[in-house]
């Protein structure tokens, strides 16, 4: 059966949410260019030391080897932080996740550093657009297909992709739950959302073609083509008064 | 992070390849290819032709998989 959280639960995850939306307002002052994907891993690190029992999720989920993903230009997600250098008119999206006592929250954020061309502009804004139509779809009697057809609709109306190969998903007393949130989907379909669900909705958009290729490490994920992808993502509860966001 | 989009399925190890990489028939007659699951590959699982395996492929590309599991 699909997992809900107490209120009090909710309050805690709450809580951790404000640490990672204060954590990607202080690495927005940090991402500039000659940094390497490796320190902004250790940014996160450091960060999360000051929180006595925040532990960074990721780390050996599924063997992933960092505490944090750092996906460059044409990598959507699972970027392996590396001496990488971060140049002017890159696109970088920083991915995160926090456990504390028990509950997991995920969030992300695409960072533009110094001068970058209109397109990637254009394509962050109308992720952003998306991933806030999606989060005013997460209402209880809703359906997970409502949020995925909201996401699709804003992504190709600017002739940009949904990639499909990764979902957004349920989260609390695990990293991934059920549902699968696909970023893409037909209104009326898919699981019922009920009060208490929490789940991580993560539109990931392709400039181009939707296919993705996975490196010889595993786990980067780019573009097939080669175009820009970003990826945003916040951890949303369904509440009786509508979509509460938890990462901000 | 990101899950991903996936379909489990059932098929016979074909034949074995160089890097740990195998030729899988499907039980609806695909062939694919397909890893070893890190998880397996940490237990030091071993895989031969005529296994029968359980793997993931992604709906969007259906000529690659990972085999998650080998029967006994």
């Amino acid at each position: 059966m699909l997992e809900t959280l107490t209120p009090q639960e909710l309050k805690i995850m709450r809580s951790v949410g404000k640490v990672a939306a204060s954590f990607f307002r202080r690495l927005k002052k940090k991402v500039h260019p000659g940094i390497s994907t490796k320190d902004i891993e250790v940014f996160f690190d450091n960060y999360l030391n000051q929180y006595s029992n925040m532990e960074p999720a990721f780390k050996g989920f599924h063997g992933y080897p960092s505490s944090v993903c750092v996906s460059v230009n044409e990598e959507i997600i699972h970027g392996i932080p590396s001496s990488k250098v971060i140049n002017d008119g890159d696109i970088v999206s920083v991915d995160i996740g926090i456990r504390y006592k028990g509950l997991y929250l995920d969030t992300a954020y695409t960072y533009t550093v110094g001068k970058v061309p209109g397109l990637a502009k254009k394509l962050i804004s109308v992720t952003r657009d998306a991933l806030e139509a999606g989060i005013q779809k997460a209402r209880v009697g809703k359906k997970v297909g409502d949020i995925g057809a909201a996401i699709q609709r804003v992504v190709e109306a600017n002739g940009f992709s949904v990639i499909r190969k990764f979902v957004g998903h349920g989260i609390g007393k695990e990293l991934h739950l059920s549902p699968e949130i696909p970023n893409f989907g037909e209104e009326g379909q898919g699981c019922e959302l009920r009060e208490g669900m929490v789940i991580a909705i993560e539109p990931m958009v392709a400039a181009g073609d939707y296919q993705v290729q996975i490196s010889s490490d595993g786990w980067t994920a780019k573009t097939k083509d080669n175009s820009l992808a970003v990826h945003f993502e916040h951890t949303v509860a369904i509440t009786k008064r509508g979509p509460k966001i938890l990462t901000y | 992070m990101a899950k991903e989009e996936l379909i489990e399925v059932e098929g016979e190890i074909v034949e074995s390849l160089p890097n740990a990489m195998f030729r899988v028939k499907l039980d609806n007659g695909h062939v694919v290819l397909a890893h070893v699951s890190g998880k397996m590959r940490m237990h030091f699982i071993r895989i031969l032709p005529g296994d029968k395996v359980k793997m993931e492929l992604s709906p969007y590309d259906l000529t690659r998989g990972r085999i998650t599991y080998r029967y006994k």
